[in-house]
């Protein structure tokens, strides 16, 4: 059998596929399975080009920073703070979308636990900080 | 295996002259294992006429519900084998966020709702809750997994050593995709229907109906084509028919629908009292 996304992970799929805001969603493990047609428009590439994400991966590849310019460390990011420490978590950051565009953007990020303690990924939705 | 369909329409029973073919039972399937094993799916209106049909000195049966809407539990109260003392009867189920199955069962299987409280019943009772992952009952490998329905739903994957069932009679995987089907990997119940040699699938809408009633949990009969020629099964019970289609409409529905889709699988609508020995 192949393998197939939980039912809460498919849901919430098919829910931002229908919202105006970004969102990101991601695995267990971090990967990450998913974004929104809003969020092409900030990361700069769309969902089909790029495909599924392992954490090393994206987590770098827009090359989030802090106002100063400072790469930001992985495990400082909303979205890994939801999938490490279980944990909704919000901040600012710069990033450098796949356009080659820097954006100022706010994240925030929240874990999805299924019943019987399932634990299922994270989601996140961003936002652009229009100056 | 043997599966006998005891009760096939879905939401409310329907019995009279206009659904005598199809039956006008609610959900309800027998599953035979060649070593005697029993499973029932749902508890739906069905379920009285199967009580009648076993004899007294079966002493286990196993009750498999996908989820606890009326149309699935209602016959449970007027199950035989939860009178007998000698026997006993388990029961899977789905819990909710803040309930466990035996204290949602409960909730119909007491007064004002029923006469009779679940704990009065004489025979010997054991709840199990689902999603469990994979779990053996008699010579069946069983694997469960949640489901695209409001409210907590399981379909249920049962393997016998000569053939493969997938029950998925509330199911709705076309929720929310903007182009259906999808890929495997997200749509839901897939995993549970992949290569099986019968699919017993929710039906219950025309494609006209079901623009007006997307998220009620059920699927148009385009979609259930759809999905069970993605999952690759080798033949296809559409199940769960509307309260408010007769046999006239319903034999029209299908013989239109698989016109249109010209399946490579075999498709058999469900029928009270139909048996399939797949495999």
């Amino acid at each position: 059998m192949s393998s197939q996304k939980e039912i809460e992970m498919i849901l919430a799929r098919q829910l931002a596929s229908y919202l105006a805001m970004p969102i990101f969603i991601v695995d267990p493990q971090g990967n990450l399975i998913y974004y929104n047609e809003p969020a092409e428009g900030v990361l700069g590439r769309r969902f089909e080009e790029t495909g599924e994400m392992p954490v090393e991966e994206w987590s770098t590849l827009f090359q989030p920073t802090d106002e100063t310019g400072k790469p930001l460390a992985p495990e400082s990011l909303p979205l890994v703070v939801a999938l490490t420490q279980h944990s909704p978590a919000h901040r600012d950051m710069w990033i450098q979308g796949l356009d080659g565009v820097r954006r100022l953007i706010e994240v925030t990020a929240f874990p999805i636990n299924g019943q019987a303690e399932r634990y299922l990924g994270a989601l996140a939705i961003f936002w652009e900080v229009k100056a | 295996m043997k599966v006998t369909l005891w009760g096939t329409r879905g939401s409310l029973a329907s019995p009279g002259p206009e659904t005598a073919r199809y039956g006008g039972n609610t959900s309800c399937v027998e599953v035979r294992g060649d070593d005697g094993t029993l499973l029932v799916l749902d508890a739906g209106t069905g379920i009285r006429r199967l009580g009648l049909s076993l004899p007294r000195s079966l002493l286990r049966v196993n009750i498999l519900l996908t989820h606890l809407h009326m149309d699935h539990i209602q016959g449970l109260g007027f199950f035989g084998a939860l009178r007998n003392p000698q026997a006993e009867v388990h029961i899977w189920g789905p819990a909710s966020t803040t309930l466990n199955l035996r204290s949602r069962l409960t909730r119909y299987l007491s007064p004002p709702l029923f006469p009779v409280h679940l704990r009065d019943l004489p025979s010997a009772l054991f709840f199990h809750e689902v999603p469990r992952g994979e779990f053996d009952i008699g010579e069946f490998h069983i694997t469960t997994a949640l489901v695209c329905h409001p409210d907590p739903t399981v379909g249920y994957r049962i393997e016998a050593p000569d053939a493969t069932l997938t029950y998925l009679p509330d199911h709705e995987p076309a929720l929310g995709a903007q182009k259906f089907p999808l890929s495997p990997d997200w749509t839901s119940g897939y995993k549970l229907a992949a290569g099986s040699d019968l699919l017993i699938h929710d039906a219950q809408f025309t494609d006209d109906e079901y623009v007006t009633r997307v998220g009620w949990g059920h699927s148009s009969l385009a979609h259930a084509f759809e999905f069970a020629a993605l999952a690759g099964v080798k033949s296809f019970v559409p199940f769960h028919h509307d309260p408010s289609h007769t046999d006239d409409v319903l034999d029209t529905l299908f013989n239109n629908s698989i016109d249109l889709a010209q399946p490579r699988f075999a498709v058999t609508p469900g029928m009270e009292g139909a048996t399939f020995e797949p495999g």
